[in-house]
């Protein structure tokens, strides 16, 4: 298996992506640019977290536009796995291959700690390891991850089983509190319509080691990796 | 002929404005309790050559493709010949 990872001017969360997936997970991982028109044979695209183009604009807006790009929607049409990590989820969203918008986060602060999230489908590439309402902490680092979509998009998504993961308090319940961001419905994460898409606000790659603050985002990386390398789940 | 044109992007009626929320309580407190809202949004001048009629319409495609994103914002633009 091997895992592109692409790299935007701006991405800074790139070297994690490829640490986690290469160091701790042990599969070959690549560093494509952002101005290349080839993913090299990726079983599965990253798009990494960071402030690609400065979020000039607007998150994301600019970067939806690299050659890549291309290349990364042809690949996600044939079924491909793609995971955009935070700026890459703004960037799908952009791209308009994930519903809805990222606004600032309600308190206008960048937020920067753990959150709880609880998985809401275990049917994915992404949460093969994980139950459905299986509670992990994983930090955010972001100040527009506030998800907003129309009432119409949110009844579809939930409908669809299309929402991935959701904020929730330690015991894994919703909670205003733990909301940080504001997100429509606690909605850290959705789900394309073929589910091989999927944009997370959380930064799982974060969490991959003890010694800096926990492992639960192995339980999201891992599962990505599963189908390819037929490892138990 | 040049044209200068005034591109206005703001969000939308329904969907939440954390800043424009800020500011109209900063504004309440300064002594203006007749602020019923305000609305952030952003401002850009656009330089472009072409007659009239194609910069609004390839205006129209550069909001609609880049500078708006029509699922949180409007946006609307004014286009007027440069004086030289």
């Amino acid at each position: 298996m091997k895992i592109t990872v692409v790299v935007f001017p701006g991405s800074n969360c790139d070297h994690d992506a490829y640490h986690a997936f290469k160091h701790i997970l042990g599969i070959p991982t690549r560093f494509v640019w952002h101005k290349e028109t080839n993913l090299e044979n990726a079983d599965a695209v990253i798009l990494p977290g960071g402030f690609a183009h400065g979020d000039y604009l607007r998150c994301g807006a600019i970067a939806r536009f690299s050659p890549i790009m291309r290349e990364v929607e042809a690949f996600a049409k044939k079924g491909g796995p793609v995971l955009g990590i935070c700026n890459g989820f703004q960037i799908l969203i952009e791209a308009g291959l994930l519903p809805g918008a990222l606004l600032r986060n309600r308190s206008l602060n960048f937020i920067c700690r753990d959150t709880y999230l609880r998985a809401e489908a275990a049917d994915t590439p992404f949460t093969t390891r994980l139950k459905a309402g299986q509670v992990i902490r994983v930090p955010i680092a972001h100040g527009e991850g506030n998800y907003f979509a129309d009432p119409e998009t949110l009844k579809r998504l939930n409908g669809e089983g299309r929402v991935a993961f959701r904020y929730v308090d330690p015991n894994g319940r919703l909670n205003d509190e733990w909301n940080f961001n504001g997100s429509a419905e606690a909605i850290a994460g959705v789900l394309s319509e073929g589910r091989n898409i999927m944009g997370l606000m959380p930064h799982p790659e974060r969490a991959v080691e003890e010694t800096v603050g926990g492992r639960d985002g192995r339980l999201i990386l891992g599962s990505l990796i599963d189908k390819f390398t037929r490892r138990a789940a | 002929m040049p044209f200068q044109a005034k591109v206005y992007v703001t969000p939308r009626k329904s969907v939440l404005d954390p800043q424009g929320k800020a500011v109209s309580s900063a504004l309440h407190a300064l002594g203006y309790p007749e602020v019923e809202d305000v609305r952030i949004g952003k401002f850009m001048e656009v330089r472009l050559g072409g007659d009239r009629q194609a910069a609004t319409a390839r205006l129209e495609e550069m909001c609609k493709k880049l500078l708006a994103n029509t699922t949180i914002e409007d946006y609307r633009f004014e286009i007027e010949e440069e004086r030289s």
